[in-house]
């Protein structure tokens, strides 16, 4: 007769649960493009935009790159990235509102899963994101400079602050739980990601923006998003960034595992 | 008899006029957006771009800043009109549009009032960003006339871009619709001179800058600031808007005796 632990049960479960969830992502994801599409086609518009616009800006002296698309792609992809993972926010919002979220509380689903589950289907939503903007990218003149390992390092900034964003936005979502949340994450998103080192290098900045872009670690992820399309890749140009996602990770999976947990209480 | 008739057109665009304005003023949620991201991307530019005044191409200016004005101007205005439409299509969607039909108000007035109350709001805007800017370092160049024609440039903005998205509202009924136009619009802002000068584009991204009308409205505008007053600035500051506005409003005409007629 076998026997199995509570423990390695409890795992299966969560693993199980964890599975449908994220399956259930990528169906609506499907059936409901429209949550979509903005997601992919945003970032290719910006990739294309700030190249195009601010295509000058490679000729100041000691700027790192003479590709305009080189500077600003990594940007579009990790901004898109980031929306992603808000997006999560943003679909969790849509189940506490039509009672789904509810009906999930009341199943035997293990707690963790209601963050793991979706959590995974916003990784495999941010690949297919920043494989499209990075093919786009290509397409427009884009070029990487250290091979193979500055795309792992714009992939691992972009699932990273994708993480980051999605706890985020789960947090904001638990606590609001209607469709003022959505504002609130767009917005301090956008913020936190344009006052970095978004349009130009840190030593190009002048007065307030670079005092604020220096101790922003948006901007450590984006020079880690950058190693690959601007020089060789560096451990002094990886550390930094793989430092903020994993600490944002942790702050923001916990304010999100807290905001459900006080979803339970009420 | 005749006269009669069109002091009672005038007064009901007034009243017309006067509610979409009340509307902006009651609800600030609708305005905040329209002010605030434009005044960010000013901000921000004019701590990041500041050094690139130098590049070859760029017009002589003396700050960013001064470079910056006409974008944020346009900006601010594109958004605000956006809310105007969307304002209309909501009163087609509640019921309140067809109250109107059915009274015996103008039905060019239902338009109209629309249109004049996105014109006074993109005149103030245009007002609100140069004043605020003036403390941080702007200098209009153009002085006092240059700021009125500035202002003028704003509300004609207004009325070209409220036209196209209230022809939006008739033709669909559906503000979910019109606030869809919203990144066409903001792709055309950012296809054209608003943000970097044309010079200074490559490729094809310096054509399509080159065919967008807006670029030659913000190069007025842009004028008027970093230049002075001059006849050119002018005529492109107030003619491109016009231009825009006689086709955005003979397609908003349309539109709406569509709608009438349907009904």
């Amino acid at each position: 007769m076998s026997t199995t632990s509570p423990v390695s049960t409890s795992h299966i479960s969560v693993a199980r649960s964890s599975r449908a969830l994220s399956a259930r992502g990528m169906r609506n994801m499907r059936r409901l493009p429209s949550t979509f599409i903005p997601t992919l086609a945003m970032p290719i518009f910006q990739a294309i935009a700030f190249s195009g616009t601010f295509f000058a800006i490679t000729k100041l002296p000691g700027f790192p790159t003479d590709r305009s698309v080189n500077w600003y792609l990594p940007l579009a992809v990790v901004m898109g990235s980031a929306f992603a993972g808000v997006g999560l926010g943003f679909t969790t919002i849509r189940d506490i509102e039509t009672g789904f979220f509810d009906r999930l509380r009341m199943s035997p689903t293990p707690r963790s899963a209601l963050i793991v589950g979706p959590l995974i289907m916003t990784w495999v939503r941010t690949i297919i994101v920043v494989t499209m903007v990075v093919i786009v990218g290509f397409a427009f003149g884009a070029r990487l400079t250290s091979g193979v390992v500055g795309l792992g390092c714009l992939y691992l900034a972009s699932v990273g602050l994708a993480t980051v964003s999605a706890g985020w936005g789960l947090g904001i979502a638990y606590r609001f739980r209607d469709m003022r949340g959505a504002a609130i994450m767009q917005l301090t998103l956008f913020l936190v990601m344009f006052l970095s080192s978004a349009q130009t290098p840190l030593y190009v900045m002048t007065g307030w923006l670079h005092s604020v872009a220096r101790v922003n670690p948006a901007t450590n992820v984006l020079r880690l998003a950058r190693q690959g399309f601007l020089g060789d890749v560096t451990w002094n140009g990886v550390w930094g960034g793989v430092l903020a996602l994993v600490g944002g990770s942790i702050l923001t999976l916990t304010f999100a595992y807290r905001g459900l947990r006080g979803l339970e209480r009420d | 008899m005749t006269a009669a008739v069109s002091v009672g057109s005038v007064r009901q665009t007034a009243a017309m006029s006067k509610r979409s304005i009340m509307a902006l003023v009651r609800q600030p949620a609708l305005v905040i957006p329209s002010i605030t991201f434009p005044l960010f991307f000013a901000a921000l530019g004019t701590s990041s771009f500041g050094r690139a005044t130098g590049l070859p191409g760029f017009p002589k200016v003396d700050s960013f800043l001064d470079f910056s004005l006409a974008g944020t101007i346009v900006q601010g205005v594109l958004f605000g009109s956006v809310q105007s439409g969307s304002a209309l299509a909501t009163d087609i969607e509640n019921g309140f549009f067809y109250r109107l039909l059915a009274s015996p108000t103008s039905r060019l007035g239902i338009l109209l009032g629309r249109l004049m109350g996105a014109a006074a709001y993109g005149a103030a805007q245009t007002a609100f960003f140069t004043a605020l800017l003036i403390p941080f370092g702007l200098h209009v160049k153009g002085g006092v006339p240059g700021a009125i024609v500035m202002l003028l440039s704003g509300g004609l903005t207004a009325i070209a871009v409220a036209g196209f998205m209230a022809a939006m509202a008739l033709r669909t009924g559906s503000s979910e619709a019109v606030q869809g136009v919203f990144p066409l619009v903001f792709i055309a802002l950012f296809f054209s001179s608003a943000f970097f000068p044309r010079q200074t584009m490559s490729g094809a991204y310096r054509h399509i800058a080159n065919a967008n009308p807006i670029s030659y409205l913000i190069e007025g505008l842009r004028d008027l600031c970093i230049t002075g007053f001059t006849a050119s600035a002018c005529a492109k500051a107030l003619l491109v808007p016009l231009g825009i506005m006689v086709v955005s409003f003979a397609l908003a005409l349309r539109s709406l005796a569509r709608r009438v007629a349907a009904q």
